[in-house]
């Protein structure tokens, strides 16, 4: 058989239009990606190779010297970042389950099918989450301030006889702390537990009800485990959040009395802008951060993997 | 019959004592901005006639203008950026999706898990080495608070989830209309998805409004300070003026607060699009 060159140049050019086109489709979608992905990587991965590099450094301000894993062992003799580990992890356990917990409570509360004023609830209980976190902080601090509202009220119902030292003492700071951050952000986690609520099925609840099961039996038994995933979504985002607790800390308590209420963030803005800058140990505390993160996110996703 | 009329009291009880302790910070904010110093000591809970004096004293004692101009400034520019960069890139994911690029979205996914006292080190760093050569994007300038915060890999995800549900045959059909991609980008995914950009809007707004410990590093001199720069300055002066303080944070909320409740379905709306 005879192909004129003609011919084979019809043959070939709708195939050779497809790859071209091919190609320019797959040109168009990766540069509809680009921006996003060269700014993070220049914003975040970046940054986080330097702050690797930088942990195995060490010197004041630019005067930066290679020191090898001196950083990471300084870390277990510095009695500072001993302190603030030490707080956000109390932070961490004692503030997140609380939370979670109030959280949950008040959406159950608010799903009831008759509740009058339902709307007002929500939007009261969920309201403080339209302050920013430097505002409601300075609130709390003046709250809880030894000649505060707070304690004038207490006194008045003669609840206690003297002012507690909500802000100076070791104690109580960290209570004040713990009681600003749920105040902040239970009506927030709320809202993901309502709108959860909505999808189980009401028929489950009557039929516990014939089956004579109390409000706490059916709380434990039917809400919590229809709620499973979205309260190892709230509890992921909030271990994250608690982990990098700065704002309140700073502009409540200063990180005192002492060092009562400091956190590892508030930690490496001090060793970094605060005393003498030392921006390798700084990003070697950092980095704890990060380990911890990724610790806690595994120990979630294999509780989450369970439940498969 | 009893028992359920005391279950009732007892729901009711609750979720008054709940909301007494989310508005009452609100109310003794709001009250405290409109008294003198004096009474906000004495616990004064009462409205009082001291607003006016309480503005005039702000304005005079702090940057109040030049701070919420620049607050401004930088919201507005940070949401404008990062709906265009986080939609594009949603967009391009779904849209054109393919093996590797799942693989490079699930890389990006990653920077959601760095906390960012991990990134401010080597960001100021960053920022301080390209300051003499670039004086207008360095160290104490605006643009550097914007340009590390306007891309986040959750409003990419949030915009790829929303992208999920829309209907592709409309795109094909401006295609055929002659539109090249990126008009089909403008013209019909854009308008089509109002109310997600509402809701990403509403999100990136408040949380660049409302940044702390970026600006702190990264700003310096006073004429460049934002708003919470503003309201922490004040509430750590060692002898403060309470209601002035909370006339500044009541104005430092305002806009935010304005936002939240004429949008207030947006935003449920785009904390619900972090779980789907």
């Amino acid at each position: 058989m005879l192909i004129t060159e003609k011919e084979r140049e019809l043959s070939r050019s709708p195939r050779k239009k497809q790859i071209n086109h091919k190609l320019k489709s797959t040109v168009i979608g990766w540069s509809f990606i680009s921006l996003a992905a060269i700014m993070i990587c220049v914003f975040y991965f970046y940054p986080m190779i330097q702050a690797l590099l930088l942990s195995f450094q060490s010197g004041t301000g630019a005067n930066l010297e290679f020191v090898g894993i001196e950083n990471y062992t300084r870390l277990f003799k510095d009695p500072t970042f001993l302190t603030a580990l030490k707080n956000t992890v109390i932070y961490l356990i004692v503030q997140v389950p609380l939370m979670i917990l109030l959280a949950l409570i008040l959406s159950v509360l608010l799903n009831n099918k008759n509740l009058k004023f339902k709307g007002f609830f929500r939007t009261a209980i969920f309201l403080p989450c339209v302050t920013s976190l430097v505002a409601y902080s300075v609130i709390f601090k003046y709250l809880f301030s030894q000649d505060g509202i707070i304690n004038l009220m207490l006194m008045k119902i003669a609840l206690i006889s003297e002012p507690i030292q909500w802000l100076t003492d070791p104690f109580w700071a960290k209570i004040t702390i713990i009681i600003a951050i749920t105040w902040r952000w239970t009506g927030y986690n709320m809202i993901f537990y309502l709108s959860a609520l909505q999808n189980v099925d009401e028929s489950i609840y009557e039929a516990a009800k014939i089956d004579g099961a109390s409000s706490l039996q059916q709380f434990f038994k039917i809400t919590i485990p229809n709620l499973k995933p979205i309260i190892l979504f709230t509890s992921i985002t909030s271990t994250i959040g608690t982990l990098q607790l700065f704002d309140e800390v700073v502009n409540i308590t200063q990180g005192g009395p002492g060092n009562a209420t400091i956190t590892i963030s508030q930690y490496i803005y001090n060793l970094s802008f605060k005393y003498t800058p030392d921006f390798g140990y700084a990003a070697t505390v950092s980095y704890i951060i990060v380990i911890m993160i990724i610790i806690f996110s595994i120990i979630q996703f294999k509780v989450a993997g369970d439940k498969k | 019959m009893k028992r359920k009329k005391t279950n009732q009291v007892i729901v009711y009880t609750m979720l008054i004592i709940a909301t007494i302790v989310s508005i009452f910070p609100f109310i003794w904010m709001i009250v405290s901005a409109t008294n003198k110093s004096v009474d906000v000591t004495k616990g004064r809970l009462l409205p009082g006639t001291h607003f006016v004096e309480n503005i005039q004293n702000l304005l005079t004692s702090t940057e109040l203008i030049p701070a919420l101009i620049n607050s401004a400034k930088i919201s507005i520019t940070t949401t404008i950026l990062s709906l265009v960069i986080a939609s594009l890139a949603g967009y391009g994911f779904e849209i054109y999706q393919s093996k590797s690029k799942d693989i490079v979205f699930n890389v990006l996914l990653l920077s959601m898990m760095i906390p960012f006292a991990a990134l401010m080190v080597p960001l100021f760093k960053m920022f301080g080495s390209i300051s003499q050569t670039f004086p207008l994007i360095g160290i104490d300038t605006l643009v550097a608070v914007i340009l590390p915060t306007v891309t986040t890999a959750f409003l990419i995800f949030f915009f790829r989830q929303s992208t999920k549900m829309f209907p592709k045959d409309i795109l094909e059909a401006g295609r055929i209309d002659g539109l090249t991609e990126l008009g089909v980008f403008f013209r019909i995914y854009i308008p089509t998805m109002k109310t997600t950009y509402a809701a990403a809007a509403i999100i990136t707004f408040m949380a660049s409004w409302n940044n702390y410990l970026w600006p702190l590093v990264i700003l310096q001199s006073p004429e460049n300070q934002t708003i919470p720069l503003l309201v922490s300055n004040l509430g750590s002066s060692y002898s403060p003026d309470y209601g002035v303080i909370m006339t500044a944070i009541v104005i430092a909320t305002l806009p935010v607060a304005a936002i939240f409740f004429l949008l207030q379905k947006h935003f449920v709306a785009g904390m619900m699009g972090s779980v789907k």
